[in-house]
């Protein structure tokens, strides 16, 4: 298409769905340059540079280890306490990490925003992603530890997905439904994200909600415990949380502990979808007027 | 569109609140959504609203940034929007390049749009400059493949070949300005949107930019809107030229005739005895001691180079205890830049009045041909005290130098030789 002969409209308002798909793909060397920014800068001038991702998580582990583990006391229905709390510790830092980018976009980056255009959505894009790389790190170290277990420590590995479904599909979905369920806890930590950055540009007053609310949803979500150790009248304000299923999969799939249920996994990517929808509405609409309220 | 109309106004109209944002906002929020979601009526907020000039009180908490702005700009133009701090210059700028939407009104525009609102935009600090070059083309839209083509080019442009693989945080500020305009300088985009990028930057590269405008407006026959207080650039770069004044067009035309238009409405008064307004005042002061009014004896519109000015200020006492005071004037010229600066030594206020009178004359006020304007304060400068203002005035006359006295020499001034004529000077010849 010749540039030149392409004319563009700016007007007071935007259509409700009018998302810039095509813009989008064109900053697609923006979006890649961003997560380069992000890895490239995070541990400039520290000496262990990368190492930071997995001291991080392991510190995390052996907190639990002593607090949950050792004196309260609650059960990991049989799994060794480090995998159980890296586990889950892990795929929670991931949800965390790119939902406090993601509720934040318009406060922390008003001063590119300010200056030049581009698809805004391109920033919770790249940090949803850039985060993902950093998960993958964490992800690897959770493996050797599980490695480790199995060859010195008398470990039996205990796949969910193997031992229900045999060797060849188990094994598949051992593999393919982590995949699927990081990316909707990705995508979760987006769509909620949007919808606290899109909601705070003018009021902030959930800004000072969700900087308590986050730790707090961490306990609503079976990160450190699994939901069959809460009292069954407690369950089902945690079957409401979309995340619940998503963690319970996640666990079973490679511990063997937690539980796989379809239908509630059903429900966390319908509740997703919804979301993602309406928070890409929200996300549009304040995106052309936030410089002047933000 | 006509197809030679690179951009298009079509009554734009922009609408700021002010104030803070609070309570107060969040039930105006509440009636606009209200009206216009509910009951389908138009935004009642629109309605109102004055037109933006800083410096009066306003009654309404919303102003125009802009309002009913329609004028377009063809292909290859390169046009300086001038005008005043607070005529809108940016905010015009801002709507053409999406960052924020018009509150009326339409911008319709041909190709693609690139915007250096100020340079160097996205840079991250601990990144190398060659890593910040591909970030920053990327955020104005470029593909790393263009980048990649033209960063010899860029490098070479921005003179920091050296310096390719340092961190840009160990860079002067001056050198991250021409890293970020070269940046821009090699985007090709059908419209180009310039605002004030050339103030910072040593003279070298300031020529080096300008040259590279050129070259993009008379080879590419793209289009660019360029706003600028440096009068010089615009005249040079420019060819079609808008004066904004106070969120509003005022004048329309080529581009030497938008600056003389622009230059000559500042002061178009010379009136020798004004009654100070509110809009004059900076308001931050107590006016302990006011200046009320301001006049002068001097032929204003008809000054020699060697004649003296006079004013005659009426002040006003408010508060009785203040016993000393200084008188302060300083002198502008149009490009509202200050030339001169006088302060008086300390008198004491007269007791037993309300009111008096201060004169001054200034007798080699230097000023070579051209127009100023005058400012006055009240206060106590005092190295015991300090630093104090009761009244701080701006504006008030302005008077026009238009001969050189008798049996001088010279017969014309440059604009780039200053405002400052050295009157006693010795010169000696040897042999």
């Amino acid at each position: 298409m010749n540039s030149k002969d392409y004319i563009s409209t700016i007007e007071p308002k935007k259509k409700w769905l009018d998302v810039d798909i095509k813009g989008l793909w064109h900053y697609r060397d923006l979006y890649y340059m961003n997560i380069k920014r992000d890895i490239v800068t995070q541990y400039k001038q520290t000496i262990l540079g990368p190492l930071w991702y997995l001291i991080q998580p392991l510190f995390t582990t052996i907190m639990y280890m002593f607090v949950f583990g050792g004196l309260a006391g609650i059960s990991t229905d049989g799994v060794p306490q480090p995998l159980f709390y890296l586990c889950g510790t892990c795929l929670w830092t991931y949800f965390n990490s790119c939902f406090i980018a993601c509720s934040n976009v318009f406060a922390a980056n008003q001063g590119v925003f300010g200056k030049v255009y581009f698809p805004r959505l391109v920033v919770p894009l790249s940090s949803v992603t850039s985060n993902l790389i950093k998960f993958a790190i964490q992800l690897a170290m959770f493996a050797f530890i599980f490695i480790y277990y199995l060859c010195f420590k008398d470990y039996n590995a205990d796949f969910g997905f193997i031992k229900d479904y045999g060797i060849a599909i188990g094994g598949l979905l051992t593999i393919a439904l982590p995949i699927l369920l990081t990316f909707m806890v990705g995508m979760h930590a987006m769509a909620w994200g949007l919808i606290i950055t899109s909601l705070t540009t003018k009021y902030r007053d959930l800004n000072m909600l969700i900087a308590f609310g986050v730790q707090l949803l961490m306990y609503a979500t079976p990160v450190i415990y699994p939901l069959s150790f809460a009292p069954e009248h407690y369950r089902i304000f945690l079957n409401v949380n979309p995340l619940t299923p998503i963690f319970e999969a996640f666990k079973y799939a490679f511990l063997g502990a937690g539980t796989f249920d379809v239908l509630s996994l059903g429900y966390s990517l319908v509740t997703l979808c919804i979301v993602m929808f309406l928070a890409v509405i929200l996300f549009n609409r304040t995106e052309q007027r936030f410089m002047d309220t933000v | 569109m006509n197809n030679n109309i690179a951009i298009q106004f079509d009554g734009v109209g922009k609408q700021y609140r002010l104030g803070l944002v609070g309570t107060g906002s969040l039930q105006h929020d509440i009636n606009r959504w209200w009206q216009t979601t509910v009951l389908r009526r138009e935004d009642p907020y629109l309605k109102i609203g004055e037109i933006n000039d800083r410096s009066t009180k306003g009654h309404s908490d919303y102003v125009w940034a802009l309002k009913d702005i329609n004028f377009n700009v063809e292909q290859g133009d390169v046009v300086g929007i001038i005008g005043k701090n607070g005529a809108g210059k940016s905010t015009l700028l801002k709507l053409l390049s999406h960052i924020t939407a018009p509150s009326t009104g339409r911008i319709q525009y041909r190709g693609r749009i690139a915007s250096l609102l100020e340079v160097g935009t996205g840079f991250h600090p601990e990144m190398t400059a060659r890593q910040n070059i591909y970030m920053n083309g990327s955020i104005m839209g470029m593909t790393r493949h263009e980048i990649t083509s033209k960063l010899d080019e860029i490098v070479d442009f921005a003179g920091i070949e050296r310096y390719l693989d340092t961190p840009v945080k160990r860079f002067t500020s001056v050198m991250t300005v021409r890293l970020g305009f070269a940046v821009a300088a090699f985007l090709e985009p059908e419209i180009l949107v310039v605002d004030e990028v050339l103030a910072v930057g040593d003279a070298e590269f300031q020529k080096k930019a300008i040259g590279k405008m050129k070259d993009v407006s008379s080879s590419g026959g793209r289009t660019v809107l360029f706003v600028s207080h440096n009068m010089a650039a615009v005249r040079s770069l420019c060819n079609n030229g808008v004066v904004l004044k106070n969120g509003m067009i005022d004048f329309i035309g080529s581009a030497n005739d938008s600056i003389d238009h622009y230059l000559s409405d500042k002061n178009t008064e010379f009136i020798s005895c004004v009654k100070v307004q509110d809009n004059q005042r900076d308001l931050c002061f107590g006016r302990e001691l006011e200046i009320v009014e301001v006049s002068t004896e001097t032929d204003i519109i008809h000054m020699a180079t060697d004649k003296p000015i006079d004013f005659k200020l009426r002040i006003k006492i408010h508060e009785h205890n203040i016993k000393k005071f200084t008188i302060g004037l300083h002198v502008s010229n149009l490009q509202e830049q200050t030339v001169g600066t006088y302060v008086s030594e300390i008198f004491d206020v007269p007791q037993g009045v309300d009111e008096f009178y201060v004169n001054t004359k200034v007798f080699d006020h230097n000023l070579t041909i051209g127009r100023y304007s005058t400012h006055f304060n009240i206060g106590l400068k005092d190295l015991e005290t300090g630093n104090r203002d009761y009244d701080v005035i701006h504006n008030i006359i302005n008077f026009e130098v238009v001969e050189f006295s008798e049996g001088k020499p010279i017969s014309l001034w440059l604009n780039q030789w200053g405002n400052i004529l050295y009157r006693n000077v010795e010169v000696n010849v040897l042999v």
